[in-house]
């Protein structure tokens, strides 16, 4: 597999004693694939992400992409996050050439690289704008081709989509698809949306929560996943299986929490 | 069935509206007034103070020993500025804030940041940077003296000595707005911990810093008149003081003015430098 997750544990040392957030998580991913981990707040999902993309490390268990050990960060697992993390004082271009800047890519290079991804994700007209210029979907373009600049092996991205509006959530969505079917990149994204799962996914790890395990791996089969795909019936079905399973595990969480 | 509490705020008839928010142009909280109200406050800031002196030394008898009317305060900087001598203590003022508050910022600002990126280095200078701050430079004045004579240097160690620390403290605090998930997306991106630092955080602070600075230029203005008062050939403080022995009030006010305008300007300065250089930073 590409990604392999094998029987990853982290705890954290924290004034109310050593807590465990992630237990025995194992999770095989193929290249080429889109997958979701959905979980209720709190169960970890960030702390799972941060994990893969080296930013700490696991207390117990490996993670491996194409077959090598994660150690630290690095820019073949590219990241989105939530809250629009771009250089607030540099423009779309600036934001989508700086990680090749880091890199030492020369100038010329840099900057064709970056308009290109800025064509792909369909911001070249605003290339010369500054982020708070620009609003929360078109942020968050800018980030995914900040990070598709670098050429990343798998895209990681932590509820990408949580602070957008419905409208501009759904047209992200369906960007994020045909950005996916053009350029075969495995994704990883973490969601607490139920229907944004079902519509993205090829396969949804549902995490329980204190402590976070795997409990259980759906495969989504929809035909399509054009505009029209949220009102089909196989659509509803998997969505209210995964309602289902959510609101059994993140019950459990809470009485867990209570005891 | 148990019955609802009775409340003096139900009868719906003689309370259409509940709202307790009067509608209110001067006393909206966390709001912009018209720019018209806010050119005619300002005015009258300034203007109302002008008007009370110039009233109280017109028509009150007060003796000008005490309190110069506005005409004899212009009269005293016109022949000050006849002289040459306002232009020169002016000068040496500038001259002595100018070369301690640069050396001082040149200085607090890569140490600032230092302390604000690195957990290490807060940890071995922010006691001993906290504890300095709480000590009035001017009470350092006796020791300057002592070690550096009465010549120019003890002027700008004083300065250096009142500005450098408050400097370094608030360069500091301005690192903390520089959000964990920005560093993290930069080491996400290929950089290292230098790139981070040289290209991000330095970046991002750049206003902060300016901030800083405009504030405690502040404090390098009054600490080198404190410097003059003591002992100096020329400047403003020297002024101040040689015209009060000599009970020259008008001279006194003429000083006490230029101080507190040139304060003002460097202030302006400093906010219009951020504002248009730094459009990024405004609201976000
Ligand atoms: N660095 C940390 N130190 C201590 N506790 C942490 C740390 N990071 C996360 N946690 C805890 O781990 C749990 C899961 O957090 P997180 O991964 O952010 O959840 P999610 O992203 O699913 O909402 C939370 O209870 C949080 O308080
Ligand atoms: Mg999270």
């Amino acid at each position: 597999m590409f990604v392999q997750i094998d029987n990853l544990s982290k705890q954290f040392d924290t004034q109310n004693g050593n807590i465990t957030v992630l237990k025995n998580i194992n999770i095989n991913i193929a290249e080429g694939e889109f997958v979701c981990v959905v979980g209720a707040s709190g169960s970890g999902k960030s702390t799972l992400l941060r994990q893969i993309a080296g930013l700490d490390t696991p207390s117990s268990g490996e993670i491996r992409i194409g077959g090598v050990p994660v150690k630290g960060p690095s820019p073949d697992r590219g990241m989105v996050f939530q809250n629009y993390t771009l250089y607030p004082w540099m423009n779309v271009q600036e934001n989508t050439e700086f990680g090749l800047k880091l890199q030492g890519v020369a100038k010329r290079e840099r900057r064709e690289r970056a308009s290109y991804y800025l064509d792909v994700v369909g911001l070249s007209d605003f290339a010369r704008s500054l982020p708070n210029q620009l609003s929360g979907g078109m942020k968050q373009r800018v980030a995914i081709a900040r990070a598709l600049v670098c050429e990343p092996k798998i895209l990681l991205m932590d509820e990408p989509f949580g602070a957008l509006d419905i409208h501009t959530k759904e047209s992200m969505h369906e960007f994020i698809i045909d950005l996916w079917q053009r350029t075969k990149i495995t994704i990883l994204s973490i969601t607490h949306d139920v229907e944004e799962a079902v519509f993205l996914s090829n396969r949804i790890f549902v995490l329980s929560s204190r402590p976070g395990t795997v409990k259980k791996e759906l495969t989504i089969n929809l035909a399509e996943r054009g505009a029209d795909a949220k009102r089909h019936a196989i659509f509803q079905d998997y969505r209210d299986e995964l309602m289902g399973l959510l609101r059994q595990y993140g019950a459990e969480g809470l009485v867990a929490a209570k005891i | 069935m148990p019955q609802k509490p009775k409340s003096n705020l139900q009868d719906s008839s003689t309370q259409p509206n509940r709202s307790s928010l009067r509608p209110s142009v001067f006393w909206q909280l966390a709001e912009d007034i018209p720019p018209r109200l806010n050119w005619v406050l300002s005015g009258i800031s300034l203007g109302l103070p002008l008007i009370l002196w110039w009233g109280i030394t017109t028509f009150g008898s007060i003796d000008p020993k005490f309190l110069p009317s506005p005409s004899a305060v212009i009269i005293a900087a016109q022949r000050l500025w006849g002289a040459g001598e306002l232009q020169q203590d002016t000068i040496a003022s500038l001259w002595r804030v100018g070369v301690s508050f640069l050396l001082s910022a040149a200085l607090a600002i890569p140490v600032g940041i230092l302390m604000g990126s690195f957990a290490s280095i807060r940890a071995l200078l922010e006691p001993l940077f906290g504890l300095m701050r709480y000590m009035p430079a001017p009470a350092f004045i006796p020791l300057l003296i002592l070690y550096q004579g009465i010549d120019e240097a003890p002027k700008l160690s004083l300065i250096f000595i009142g500005t450098f620390f408050f400097n370094a403290l608030m360069v500091m605090d301005t690192v903390k707005f520089v959000s964990k998930d920005l560093i993290e997306a930069t080491y996400i991106l290929g950089g290292n911990r230098l790139q981070t630092l040289a290209m991000v955080i330095f970046p991002h602070v750049i206003p902060g810093i300016l901030d800083t600075c405009r504030i405690n230029l502040a404090s390098a203005w009054q600490l080198v008149i404190v410097a003059e008062l003591i002992a100096a050939t020329e400047g403003l403080g020297r002024r101040i003081s040689v015209a009060g022995r000599f009970l020259r009030t008008d001279e006194i006010f003429v000083g006490l003015i230029v101080i507190g305008a040139i304060g003002l300007i460097l202030d302006l300065l400093f906010q219009y430098v951020i504002r248009v250089c730094f459009k990024w930073s405004n609201n976000n």
